[in-house]
């Protein structure tokens, strides 16, 4: 068991998210991967964006960065290039990231910056009163979509995927102890790295959808996840209200800080030799 | 660096001297989008940043490279970014993000004419209220204006001089005539140059306030990874940076950075007169105007009109007293300017009605001819 206090500012609790909310699983899962490795809380810079998960980087003790809605990777870009030693963690929401931010995600998915980013999905936008996201599935319903959703959904990991980041893995709140290892492995991975975590939103989402309690919904993430491995031994048909897990990329690609000091060294050593 | 010491004299534009005036000023950090007339001081700091160590990143959009900015400030560099008028509105929401969480950094405006796409190759001066009021809600700002290449290279050093001492965004307002012309500048030396840097806290990590109230209302910065851990936010936040929803701290906090600011002043604004000492008339101008105007004025003068220009460098804050101590002793003020007449109100406010304040505008992409100002100055010395 490790020291949570060790990371948090106990000061600023008790959380601003509802009962039954999964966003302080995911929080613990971080915390619990970062002490594994062994980071100094110097080495960290959080950054987030607008939204109920965005509110994470408040209650941690790093380099915390709270930004403007859906701006969490460009501004982590820069703390990055400027400060290249820093381990630069991005959490955000799937509305943040993939709705407002959607360019930012892809594009730093092409450029491979060194930067990993959870996160916390849970289909709707929770803290503006249960919008319409672009994760809510077809035919759900949300305050924006009183007759059910009709827009088709992205898949958040596949677009990461398509743009090039180096380690693209989906897990649950349900299942923490691989979420832990994800969030350590994409961590640790030099390059882009993305962890789709599936957190239930009861308030704004499942209330609306009758969907049960916190509870239930982490029940219903146990009963309708399958793993990459099992999903290869299943059909279409089985697959079809399924949501996969696990690690779908684990690649080296060259990674966009590195690549742009090692331009700056070669322009250095051609000037001193002239 | 040889041994004889020559003035080094060059010919460039005035992008060209943003470039150089803020590599001079200790840039490190440049994030941008291309536009239409700004894209070559992205271009001139893409090939001269990655030379001196620093970095250089196109954006996937104008939005992006301000966060990129604000990003990289916090973690220590002195950032700019360079747009045009439609980049500039994009970047709107994160500058004023910069004034809340007060961050340095300089934002380039090369203004074209608008509205919407408007006039992305020909000069206009549109961007003036923009660039003070284009964010939501209750800050002050600073805006500079440069009339000549020189001028741009000098204010732009002095752009980041009071974006790291106010921790401020500070806004440099060119326009595309400034932009493209090519003017012979003699440079100055490096140790001409004054540059300042960010005040830095001395207190131990766990007694660091990063939104302190201390006595000239600019709190000491500390860069992320420096052992200062600390949280920003955009949000209303108390001393620590932490939100607050408590209307004592609220207002403490909005009264403190428009205060940083106007308190300041006398310390930021700048005007160059010319020819007011007998002046019975007055023109107000800035940027490439400037320059029509300050031959008109030359002309008038051949025919006996005794007339003088004042010259803001800065535009925001606005050169009230100034403008006031003008109004004064002339009876008459022209501006003319490439807009419906954003400086031209601001003018009339402060002249207070104690000299008739004329408009002379152009907003068809051409610049005002010294002719034309000319005869504004005759026809009001009739």
């Amino acid at each position: 068991m490790i020291d949570y206090t060790k990371y948090l500012r106990i000061s600023k609790f008790p959380l601003i998210w509802c009962a039954g909310c999964g966003n302080g699983i995911v929080l613990k899962s971080i915390l619990r991967a970062i002490d594994k490795i062994g980071w100094a809380k110097d080495e960290i810079c959080m950054v987030s964006g607008i939204g109920c998960s965005s509110r994470t980087p408040g209650y941690v003790d790093f380099n915390t960065l709270h930004t403007t809605h859906g701006r969490a990777i460009a501004f982590a870009t820069g703390v990055k290039m400027a400060k290249p030693e820093l381990h630069v963690i991005v959490v955000t929401g799937d509305g943040d990231a993939t709705a407002i931010g959607g360019n930012h995600y892809i594009h730093a998915a092409r450029r491979n910056i060194d930067m990993t980013v959870v996160i916390f999905n849970n289909n709707i936008y929770g803290m503006t009163g249960g919008q319409v996201s672009p994760t809510t599935p077809m035919g759900m319903k949300a305050s924006t979509a009183p007759y059910g959703s009709v827009e088709a959904s992205f898949n958040i990991s596949g677009l990461a995927e398509a743009a090039g980041a180096s380690f693209v893995a989906r897990g649950t709140v349900y299942h923490v102890f691989q979420l832990d290892k994800l969030i350590e492995r994409a961590l640790l991975k030099r390059g882009f790295s993305v962890v789709e975590v599936l957190t239930p939103c009861p308030t704004a989402y499942g209330r609306r959808n009758r969907m049960g309690t916190g509870v239930d919904m982490i029940r219903w993430q146990k009963e309708h996840t399958v793993s990459v491995q099992e999903a290869g031994k299943l059909t279409p048909e089985q697959l079809q209200d399924k949501i996969i897990t696990g690690v779908f990329v684990d690649v080296d690609r060259p990674e966009y800080v590195e690549t742009y000091q090692k331009l700056v060294q070669s322009l250095r050593e051609r000037a001193q030799k002239h | 660096m040889q041994g004889q010491k020559r003035p080094r004299i060059e010919v460039m534009t005035g992008n060209d001297a943003c470039a150089e005036g803020a590599l001079a000023a200790g840039l490190r950090f440049f994030a941008g989008y291309p536009i239409t007339p700004s894209s070559e001081i992205a271009e001139i700091l893409s090939y001269r940043l990655p030379q001196v160590g620093g970095a250089f990143i196109q954006m996937e959009d104008e939005i992006g490279a301000m966060g990129a900015v604000i990003g990289a400030s916090l973690a220590g560099a002195k950032a700019m970014t360079a747009t045009s008028g439609p980049g500039f509105s994009l970047k709107q929401e994160n500058i004023g993000y910069a004034a809340m969480a007060e961050v340095p950094c300089v934002i380039v405006d090369v203004q074209r004419g608008g509205p919407s796409t408007g006039l992305p190759t020909l000069p206009s001066q549109m961007d003036v209220m923009q660039a003070r009021w284009g964010t939501h809600g209750d800050h002050e700002i600073i805006a500079l204006c440069p009339y000549s290449v020189r001028e741009t290279f000098d204010l732009t050093v002095r752009a980041f001089n009071l974006a790291e001492r106010f921790r401020t965004p500070v806004i440099l307002l060119m326009d595309e005539i400034i932009a493209h012309v090519n003017e012979k500048v003699v440079m100055p030396e490096p140790g001409e140059i004054e540059v300042y840097e960010r005040k830095m806290p001395h207190c131990p990590p766990e007694e660091f306030l990063p939104y302190k109230f201390t006595e000239d209302d600019i709190p000491p910065m500390a860069s992320f990874g420096t052992g200062y851990r600390f949280h920003v936010t955009g949000l209303c936040h108390d001393e620590t940076g932490f939100p607050t929803n408590d209307p004592v701290q609220i207002d403490r906090l909005i009264r403190r950075l428009n205060r940083k600011i106007s308190r300041h002043r006398d310390l930021i604004v700048e005007v160059a007169e010319d020819q007011l000492e007998d002046a019975e008339i007055g023109v107000v101008a800035y940027g490439s105007t400037a320059r029509a105007a300050r031959r008109a004025v030359a002309l008038a003068r051949q025919e006996g009109i005794r007339v003088g220009l004042l010259r803001p460098l800065v535009l925001w804050p606005f050169p009230d007293k100034e403008v006031r101590a003008l109004a004064e002793k002339v009876d008459h003020i022209i501006v003319p300017e490439l807009n419906m007449g954003q400086v031209a109100h601001e003018v009339e406010w402060a002249a207070c009605g104690k000299a008739a304040v004329h408009r002379l505008n152009r907003v068809d992409g051409e610049p005002i001819p010294p002719q034309d100002i000319l005869q504004a100055i005759k026809e009001v010395a009739r």
